[in-house]
């Protein structure tokens, strides 16, 4: 059967045409520029494609083909530090060619063809040898930060006839031959290509067993996320969600980062192409934009292209996963996906269900975050693709559909909160709201390489929080006057956790990353400072002397002091906490408490006069 | 094709107009619709098969007859003409006269609806402008390039704001080195009125007489009681005269949309008459990406001299910030100036509610050499006092205020303080980023030294001065 017809109806970005041929998910070029799209639905011998592009123009009768494949993208070297469209295709090397508006009808390939990469083969293989889909044919140095390595694509296995010396290739050049079962030689290539729709094959699913560091205390200390975990940042606008996944794009301890800015706005995403480029890793002192790669469809851009980015972006963070590295994808907005979805299946007229979403957004939601997870992959090594979807929901209201379902299928949920936006508390990470299935298994982590006392404390400051809370509704109502001294230290202790830890300056060079040992040790001094605070207390102490002290505002600033490199200093500066309330103790507590001390003390106050009754 | 008539119209209703028995018409395309008094309406076509061909007739459908009305295809998209001229006109919704003058002759014309640009083409706006308005520049600090809406309620005075933003907008570096003549020629104005009331529409443009930039302003209008289906195409027709004004001819164009509301229910009309589904209150599940082809053409593009710097006033239906179009805008801007009827009602103007206002680009555009080294900080300071001054009030209003503390009775001084002298201001007060950081430093005296944790000690040191109590 043939595989070209005609378009008979155009409405916005749904295009019907006369196709008999063609499969659902397949790619169709339309109409006299060459629009993209693809089959989403068939009707007898009719096709209906939703168009990566703005379809004005578009005329029935003119020719629809249908290409054979399913959308894919394609993998090899060269990915890394890119930035791409929702469809794969390099931005910069757009601008090159049309200017600085985006063209319609333009394909061009994802990675440079004229590049040679120097390709080492790797030294365990034989010609003749039987190998299979997942096997590494070697690597490729991409950049000082990365070993890209090259594996035999999912799916093909059999005889290697031959491999090419250690040399320059490009990627289009053959580097490998594999001869299957049937016969059929199979050209292996630098590049290769998978349908973004379809998850990448794995051996197995692994357990997520290590926190991703992001270097955002109320994260990493409060509600961690692990590698290989599902995360949900939802908030209103202005709340902060952008900046935060900058700042997980940022500092994550993974290897590779990916991030999709799925319908946002373009001067962010400018803002991302900007700063990253300058920014370093901090672990490895490399650029960090050999480690990360971009995603850009801005909201004006249309609609199918939205929904097809994420995919996109899946697609490349699962082939990195399958070279055995931690990915983590960041996905900003999910919302605006899911609003693509529902824009498709509005011009459909499918069936509204919640809010005009279409029936099945609970499980493409589903299906999608499931693709991220620790495997052991098809070489038995074990990599990772960790999620991070940002979600906004309209008016801020958490029970809208895609926050709800979302809700039910991540791990760590980090809810921001319009008050504390409002307040400029940052990160707005509401630590009521939030929650993470993973503080046991972080624990582990956090107990073998920074601290013992890790959940206990962790757990006592998120009681204290919550206390606070409590006591917030009373004061709120009748005053703080109302409130007992230990009741107005838990408020004040409360506070300093607050703002000496939970807020994070995203534009404070010492502040906007903090090392899970700064962390550790700023919490373990906000609930020594509290600890001691309500001992002095009970030795009849008034609340107001001790909300006076100068320590409570330095504490305050300790974050921004100190960086995670000052460790040393820092733990200097926390000492003082000792004498401190050494004195007061000395000054308030009763003779019976430490004898010696004590009595040095009482007769000091005697001589001078000021001593307690 | 050949632009041809037809007669072969099935159904109109609620500003649509379908045809049976077309030719094979494209998408977007223009047409031209006789009434069967002979009198032209123009349209778009919205859907299109061999079958059924929909158009959106931008004047309505009101007093259409099937028999009578002829429709001719232009075949040819929506196009704008664009010459230097425009500057200082009037054009209704679809760009052409209104002034009684001659329509725009030019070789130049592009399509309304624009094509997206390239995020890596962008250059991020960090250019500080000076409103004069102390809420804006202190806080929520507009640079060049940027997207920031006003949030507004019915009877809130946000063309006021508006209008006083166009009057007093200029760079803080240029005003010594440069000349007024200099500055007006960099400079345009586009303002784009949807549904305004003919009192609105005269107000703003003897603003702009009285501050002398009418020659620089190009004037898109509907009035409230034009047809509302124009409204879908004037934002796009008064966007494409602003690439053009800033892109093509350099300048830095300054665009007023006003009110972005209606814009959105005459696309909820057409989306309705289509029979689309519905998502939130009624408006299409398309509302975003439709809003956001709008305001994403506001920016800088590298290489380039001018800028589109968009402020689009949305009205909030009875003041609710989560009613779809507020809150999908908030979404696509980078920040929003919100409004307060509470402020208003105490006759501080402009009536700025700094709480919920935001600038998401001001971290780029204030600080050292752009405008103050301290500006960030005092910035969040201001926040931060206020946010708690607020909650200070909210216990007074149980307690009463002799129960409050010494500390918390100091925060009701400083919000007062803060509202009536840094938030009011007046419409004819041109205060420089200075002044508006001055002021703040004063109001913020009135605090305690210790609460104010947000700013250096090095800035205390410099600027705290508390007043020397008189009690």
């Amino acid at each position: 059967m043939s595989n070209a017809g005609t378009i008979l109806d155009i409405q916005g970005p749904i295009v019907t045409a006369r196709l008999p041929a063609a499969r659902t998910g397949e790619q169709v070029k339309l109409g006299a520029l060459g629009l993209m799209g693809e089959v989403i639905a068939r009707d007898e011998d009719c096709a209906v494609v939703q168009v990566y592009e703005n379809t004005e123009g578009l005329r029935p009768g003119e020719p629809a083909v249908a290409m054979g494949q399913p959308l894919s993208v394609e993998l090899g070297p060269g990915l890394l530090g890119g930035i791409f469209d929702g469809l794969q295709r390099p931005l910069e090397a757009m601008l090159a060619l049309t200017g600085e508006r985006i063209e319609r009808g333009l394909m061009i390939p994802a990675l440079a063809r004229d590049k040679r990469w120097a390709f080492a083969p790797a030294e365990n293989l034989h010609i003749g040898e039987q190998i299979k889909g997942g096997a590494i044919l070697g690597s490729v140095p991409e950049n000082p930060s990365m070993a890209h390595r090259i594996l035999i694509p999912p799916g093909i296995s059999g005889e290697l006839i031959d491999l090419v010396q250690a040399g320059d290739y490009t990627v289009d050049d053959v580097i490998a031959r594999v001869r299957d079962a049937q016969g059929q030689i199979h050209k292996l290539r630098l590049a290769s290509y998978w349908p973004v729709r379809k998850p990448r094959p794995f051996q197995g699913r692994d357990h997520a067993i290590q926190p991703l560091i992001t270097g955002q205390r109320i994260m990493d200390t409060f509600f961690p996320l692990l590698k290989g975990g599902k995360g949900a940042i939802p908030g209103p606008f202005g709340a902060g969600k952008t900046v935060l996944q900058q700042q997980i794009a940022r500092w994550s301890d993974a290897h590779i980062v990916i991030y999709v800015g799925c319908g946002e706005r373009g001067n962010e995403l400018t803002d991302v192409l900007d700063s990253f480029p300058k920014l370093t890793d901090p672990r490895s002192g490399r650029p960090l934009m050999e480690r990360t790669l971009l995603v850009a469809n801005t909201s004006n851009m249309p609609v199918v292209a939205r929904e097809v980015s994420v995919y996109v972006g899946m697609t490349i963070a699962e082939y990195f996963r399958d070279q055995g590295l931690d990915v983590v994808m960041v996905a900003d907005s999910t919302s605006r996906w899911a609003e693509a979805l529902r824009e498709v299946a509005g011009r459909l007229g499918q069936m509204p269900v919640e809010e005009g979403y279409p029936a099945y957004l609970g499980s493409t939601l589903a299906a999608f975050y499931e693709r991220a997870g620790r495997v052991e992959t098809l070489n038995g090594d074990h990599g990772s693709v960790t999620l991070i979807g940002a979600v906004s929901p309209p008016g801020g209201d958490f029970s809208e559909p895609v926050t709800s379902h979302t809700k039910d299928i991540i791990q760590t949920f980090w809810a921001l909160s319009k008050d504390l936006a409002d307040a400029r508390h940052y990160p707005a990470v509401d630590w009521l709201e939030s929650f993470s299935l993973f503080v046991d298994t972080a624990a582990r982590w956090w107990h073998e390489n920074v601290d013992e006392d890790w959940l206990l404390l962790r757990n006592r400051a998120l009681r204290l929080l919550t206390e606070a809370e409590e006591l917030n509704r009373i004061v709120n109502l009748v005053g703080v006057e109302a409130l007992s001294g230990q009741q107005r230290w838990t408020l004040e202790s409360a506070k300093l956790i607050r703002e000496g830890l939970l807020q994070q300056s995203a534009l404070e060079p010492k502040d906007s990353f903090c090392s899970p040992q700064k962390q550790f040790m700023l919490l373990k001094l906000m609930l020594d400072i509290h600890a001691r605070g309500a001992d002095m207390l009970t030795l009849g102490m008034p609340v107001r002397e001790l909300l006076r002290l100068p320590l409570l505002a330095e504490a305050r600033r300790w974050k921004i002091t100190f960086s995670s490199d000052e460790m040393k200093s820092l733990e200097q500066e926390a000492v003082k906490i000792v004498p401190v309330f050494d004195a007061l103790r000395a000054e308030y507590a009763s003779p019976s408490a430490s004898k010696d001390q004590a009595e040095d003390e009482f007769r000091a106050q005697i001589s001078m006069g000021t001593g307690t009754p | 094709m050949k632009a041809l008539e037809y007669r072969t119209a099935a159904w109109a209703r609620g500003g649509l107009l379908a045809m049976r028995n077309t030719p094979d018409v494209a998408l977007g395309d223009r047409v031209a619709v006789l009434d069967h008094l002979g009198k032209r309406r123009s349209g778009q076509v919205i859907r299109t098969s061999g079958e059924l061909v929909l158009i959106q007739v931008l004047e309505g459908t009101d007093n259409l007859d099937l028999e009578r009305t002829w429709v001719r295809f232009l075949d040819q998209p929506f196009e704008l003409t664009l010459a230097p001229e425009m500057m200082g006109r009037v054009f209704n919704g679809v760009g052409q006269p209104r002034d009684g003058r001659p329509p725009i002759v030019s070789r130049l014309s592009r399509n309304v609806n624009g094509a997206s640009i390239n995020p890596a083409a962008r250059a991020y706006p960090r250019e500080f402008i000076q409103t004069g308005i102390s809420t804006i520049d202190g806080m929520n600090t507009l640079v060049r390039g940027q997207k920031l809406p006003i949030f507004s309620g019915s009877g809130l005075p946000h063309n006021r704001l508006a209008a006083q933003i166009v009057r007093q907008a200029r760079l803080l570096h240029r005003e010594a080195t440069t000349d007024v003549a200099a500055t007006n020629q960099e400079f345009a104005l586009v303002f784009a009125a949807m549904g305004v009331s003919h009192s609105d529409a005269r107000y703003f443009e003897e603003s702009f007489e009285q501050s002398g930039v009418l020659g620089q302003v190009v004037t898109f209008i509907n009035l409230a009681d034009d047809p509302p289906i124009e409204r879908l195409i004037l934002p796009r027709v008064a966007l494409t005269c602003a690439e053009y004004l800033a892109f093509d001819l350099d300048k830095h164009v300054l665009v007023v949309m006003t009110d972005m509301t209606y814009y959105a229910e005459a696309l909820r009309e057409i989306a309705t008459a289509k029979g689309d589904v519905p998502s939130r209150k009624g408006f299409p599940g398309y509302l975003y990406s439709d809003l956001a082809e709008i305001y994403e053409r506001a920016g800088r593009i590298r290489g380039k001299e001018g800028s589109i710097t968009l402020i689009p006033v949305v009205s909030m239906p009875s003041d609710d910030i989560t009613h779809p179009v507020p809150d999908l805008t908030g979404y696509i801007t980078e920040g929003q100036i919100v409004l307060s009827r509470e402020l208003a009602a105490a006759g501080i103007q402009p009536p700025v509610a700094v709480l919920p206002s935001l600038s998401r680009l001001m971290k780029d555009g204030i600080g050292e050499g752009m405008t103050r080294e301290d500006h960030a900080r005092v910035a969040s300071q201001l926040f931060a006092s206020y946010a708690k001054a607020q909650e200070v009030r909210s216990l007074a209003a149980i307690i009463g205020a002799e129960e409050l503390s010494e500390e918390d009775n100091r925060y009701l001084q400083f919000a007062q303080a803060f509202e009536t002298r840094f938030v009011g201001q007046g419409e004819t007060e041109d205060r420089s980023i200075f002044d508006t950081l001055d002021l703040a430093w004063e109001v913020l005296s009135l605090l305690p030294r210790e609460v104010l944790t947000r700013l250096s000690e090095k800035d205390l040191d410099a600027r705290y001065r508390p007043a020397v109590s008189t009690q």
